[in-house]
């Protein structure tokens, strides 16, 4: 165990004793106890930080499966290093709102710590992990964490809608990923992501190659809420809201855009990836926006709100990835920028998305609602939480000087210079890009503007509240107002995240571009002049303000997109189809009766034995080796034919066994021509035995119905018989027309009497060569007569009439 | 001879099969009798029929028919009887039990 393996392992460390430091509520909420872990783990990363900035790697290796070349390999660098720094730093925020959130006497909070921890720990596996199947392991893990978390309140019906859905998703998307990992495993021979990027040119041109990569974004694109599989995360706003701000805004939802990341080395070469990257993020970030507006529900207006911003940074990791393809010249780093702007404002977003997540519990917390439609005129009555929201929605918007203009800025930059590329048919397709930004901007502020004024301007409607409305106490505060200051910061100090994070991450995420020993310049200013990016964004406030202005009156605004077809519609229905269609299958194959699952098994034999005698080449049937029929045979033969065709026929009970009888008194006889006394001998016994019990047994029977009638002819029955009597004809004659070896039989002949001293040799084998068989058989007869006395004996109800059916 | 005996082989299989496939369970029993009656005479004549004499040394002849199968189909008499006498005997009990030997009327409950 290395000390990046403990620092993986201590939140679980910390929730096996959750149940522990539970006992002690009385005393003290168990969040204070648990608050050290991400304390501690973001210390330590913070520590971390001037290392990694100087390009040293961390790594260090745990053997687990080695022969399956699965070991517990961590790496550090500078993506890693970001998303630790987020994981930690949120969650130790994140934990300490939810002291003052969840009441320790009124909730299950042992639970929760420890579904959180569990949470935390898998997350930091996830961006730590060098190893594929082991971040596979950690990935799954958060999708069961975040499912535990969002059915915290599991009493509630939509809490379990929520996180089946959810779970259902993602898990899909997970298992995906596992495809696409083997596949790369297939292609490099290796799980380490290290060392595949080192073979990458071994890969490049693999048949594999795109099915690996499209397998890996169905992964990516489930976790991180992307079109179409966004509809999970709307309705995981049914958990407890500091889940939502941890996992539904700042850390699991940007688990795909770290594997988008991550893998940027291996397959940003390939058009696909950048057209699907971009192109998925693009329609994710409009769809997500313009949903936004729609809501009337705090929370699910933040849910769609994050989806948007998560297609942002996608697009924008997808747009970096055209540095790749023109790798090896000097315009590659025009490209770059993208993903510059991509990871600062993966940065921005998990800040105020966390922050406005926070507020928005305050605001549930406080007056009992998060309906904008009964909310109102908060503003003098919680000042702080205005402000924090004010700061949050502002950056969120792209407003100077919070953090989130930068970024906003920076990503026009990107779809305009994205405009200029000269390949992969640029030219046309590359106007949508600044052009869906634009829209979906102006989308963004105004939702934002109804965020923050809608819920805290306005006319005062308290007497709708279930509470009367008062500030959060301190500690609440505390966490945003934190996340408030940051956004500040670096806002006007842009350049304290770039030089630190920025620029190791991007080095994580074009290691081919750089040479060794240079480093990317990520230089942001807060003021780079009057440029086409500061219209755009004045451009987007006008026509926001507008907007905002004749909300009211564009019906459009609130009505559902499309009533008759939506994704969730399509979810809810599918789920159900795919349930009804596998009970109706069920049903109608299932159905009870023996004759059908014999008629099954029956065709099935016919079917398969007709289809490999058919392929099998097959000599013709050599009759020249039979041996001749004299006048005996055929009359035993035709005595037994007769007798077992009049079976069916049989009108009592009494003649079909006697018939069944004949029949067994004739292969007796057929033993006596064929030189097999012993055979003879006993099935001349076992038939009087058998046909005396079934008499005896019949005989007394309650006559309920008096004999059975005659059987009626059923034609799919006797279709059924007669192909099985036809394939084992054809196969009695095959098998003894041709012999493609001598028996074995040669050897008992020899040395049945030298050997075992005995001249029957049927008696010979029976208990000396194949004693075992002699011996399990008469167990198997053993185990016949103890059953069958135990079924006369057995009575399981007593005195009870027998129960009559139809 | 083989070939009579393929052709009694399959009259015997495709009355089993008819029988198995009724409603009656008196008949299924029955017509797993005629099944085993039919494979133990495919063994027989898979070996080939009439090549020599019993498989007794005292008789002292040239050859004689393969004693293998006899073996085998001796173990399967004894276990088919087994198998038999209980399948029989818990229809017997099936029939005492829930009166009625119809197939299609023993089905398990709804939802079971």
């Amino acid at each position: 165990m290395y000390l990046l393996h403990l620092i993986i392992m201590l939140p679980f460390i910390f929730a096996l004793g959750c149940p522990l430091l539970y006992r002690l509520k009385q005393h003290i909420h168990t969040g204070w106890l648990i608050l050290p872990a991400p304390l501690l783990i973001f210390i330590y990363f913070l520590v971390r930080l001037p290392e990694v900035q100087s390009g040293e790697r961390l790594t260090a290796t745990v053997p687990w499966i080695p022969s399956l070349g699965v070991n517990f390999a961590v790496y550090l660098d500078g993506l890693s290093l970001l998303f630790t720094l987020l994981i930690s730093g949120i969650g130790a925020l994140v934990v300490m709102y939810s002291i003052f959130y969840l009441d320790k006497n009124k909730e299950a909070i042992g639970r929760f710590y420890m579904y959180l921890l569990l949470f935390m720990g898998a997350m930091l596996g996830v961006v730590l992990s060098d190893n594929l199947i082991v971040l596979y392991g950690f990935w799954e893990l958060t999708s069961i964490s975040s499912f535990l978390l969002i059915a915290f309140w599991y009493q509630k019906d939509k809490s379990r809608y929520g996180a089946l859905k959810s779970m259902l998703i993602t898990v899909f998307g997970g298992l995906a990923m596992l495809s696409g990992f083997v596949l790369l495993y297939v292609m490099t021979g290796t799980f380490s992501i290290r060392d595949i990027i080192a073979n990458i040119s071994a890969i490049t041109g693999h048949s594999l190659f795109v099915p690996a990569m499209l397998l890996v974004l169905l992964g990516a694109f489930t976790k991180s809420a992307q079109f179409p599989f966004h509809i999970w995360l709307p309705d995981a706003m049914e958990a407890p809201t500091p889940v939502s701000a941890y996992l539904h805004s700042a850390t699991m939802v940007k688990a795909g855009l770290y594997l988008v990341a991550r893998l940027s080395p291996i397959f940003a070469g390939e058009a696909g990836w950048f057209w699907l990257v971009s192109g998925t993020g693009m329609v994710t970030l409009i769809y997500g926006s313009y949903r936004a507006l729609k809501q009337t529900d705090l929370k699910a207006m933040l849910a769609f709100s994050t989806i948007s911003q998560l297609g942002l940074i996608m697009s924008l990791l997808g747009l970096g990835s055209a540095a790749a393809i023109y790798s090896g010249t000097s315009e590659s780093l025009f490209y770059v920028k993208a993903t510059m702007a991509g990871i600062f404002h993966l940065i921005n977003h998990a800040i105020f998305k966390g922050a406005l997540f926070m507020v928005v519990g305050i605001v549930d917390h406080e007056t009992g609602t998060r309906d904008i439609r009964k909310l109102g005129g908060l503003m003098s009555v919680m000042p702080v939480t205005f402000s924090i929201a004010l700061i949050g929605t502002s950056s969120m918007a792209g407003l100077p000087p919070f953090n989130g203009f930068l970024s906003k800025e920076m990503f026009f930059t990107a779809v305009l210079n994205i405009m200029e590329m000269d390949v992969l048919n640029m030219q046309f397709l590359g106007m949508f890009f600044p052009i869906i930004a634009w829209i979906a901007s102006i989308f963004t502020f105004v939702y934002s503007i109804l965020l923050v004024f809608k819920t805290f301007t306005g006319k005062k409607q308290f007497d709708k509240l279930e509470k009367k409305p008062h500030e959060a106490p301190l500690g609440m505060l505390f966490p945003p107002v934190v996340l408030a200051s940051l956004a500040v910061v670096f806002g006007l100090f842009p350049n304290l995240l770039a030089y630190t994070l920025i620029e190791p991450a991007m080095a994580a995420i074009h290691p081919t571009l750089l040479l060794t020993g240079q480093q990317f310049e990520a230089d942001i200013r807060i003021w780079h002049g009057w440029t086409a990016e500061i219209w755009m964004t004045l451009g987007v406030i006008t026509v926001g303000i507008v907007l905002y202005r004749l909300h009211h009156r564009l019906k459009v605004l609130h009505q559902p997109l499309f009533s008759g077809i939506t994704l969730n519609k399509t979810y809810d229905g599918g789920l159900n189809l795919l349930d009804r269609g596998a009970t109706g299958l069920t049903d109608r194959y299932m159905t009870g009766s023996v004759r059908h699952y014999l008629m099954y098994i029956f065709v099935f034999l016919i079917v398969s034995m007709a289809i490999t005698m058919g392929i099998s080449a097959h000599s013709p049937y050599d009759f020249s080796e039979f041996a001749p029929m004299s006048s005996y045979e055929a009359i035993i033969i035709a005595v037994l034919m007769g007798s077992v065709i009049a079976v069916p026929f049989a009108r009592t009970r009494m003649m079909a066994i006697i018939l069944t009888g004949t029949a067994g008194y004739m292969v007796t006889l057929f033993f006596v021509i064929f030189r097999a006394p012993d055979l003879a001998l006993t099935q001349m016994i076992v038939e009087t035995v058998s046909v005396t019990l079934f008499l005896l047994c019949f005989y007394h029977l309650p006559k309920l119905k008096k004999e059975l009638e005659s059987l009626r002819f059923r034609l799919p029955n006797f279709i059924i018989a007669l192909g099985v009597g036809v394939m084992m004809t054809l196969l009695a004659l095959s098998a003894s027309s041709s012999r493609s070896f001598e028996s074995i039989s040669e050897f008992y002949i020899k040395e049945s009497y030298n050997l075992a001293g005995g001249k029957n040799i049927v008696n010979v084998i029976l208990v000396d060569f194949r004693g075992f068989d002699t011996l399990l058989e008469i167990v198997v007869l053993s185990i016949a007569s103890y059953g069958i006395y135990a079924l006369i004996q057995l009575k399981l109800d007593h005195g009870e009439d027998p129960i009559t059916l139809g | 001879m083989e070939l009579y005996m393929s052709l009694a082989i399959g009259v015997l299989f495709t009355v089993g099969v008819y029988l198995v496939l009724s409603k009656s369970l008196l008949r299924i029993i029955l017509g797993t009798s005629l099944l085993t009656h039919g494979v133990h005479l495919l063994l027989l004549t898979m070996s080939r029929l009439k090549t020599g004499a019993a498989p007794l040394l005292g008789q002292g002849a040239e050859s004689y028919v393969d004693p293998l199968p006899q073996a085998l189909i001796l173990t399967s008499i004894v276990i088919s009887f087994g198998v038999t006498s209980f399948f029989f005997v818990l229809a017997y009990k099936a029939y005492q039990k829930l009166g009625t030997d119809d197939m299609e009327q023993l089905r398990g409950k709804e939802d079971e």
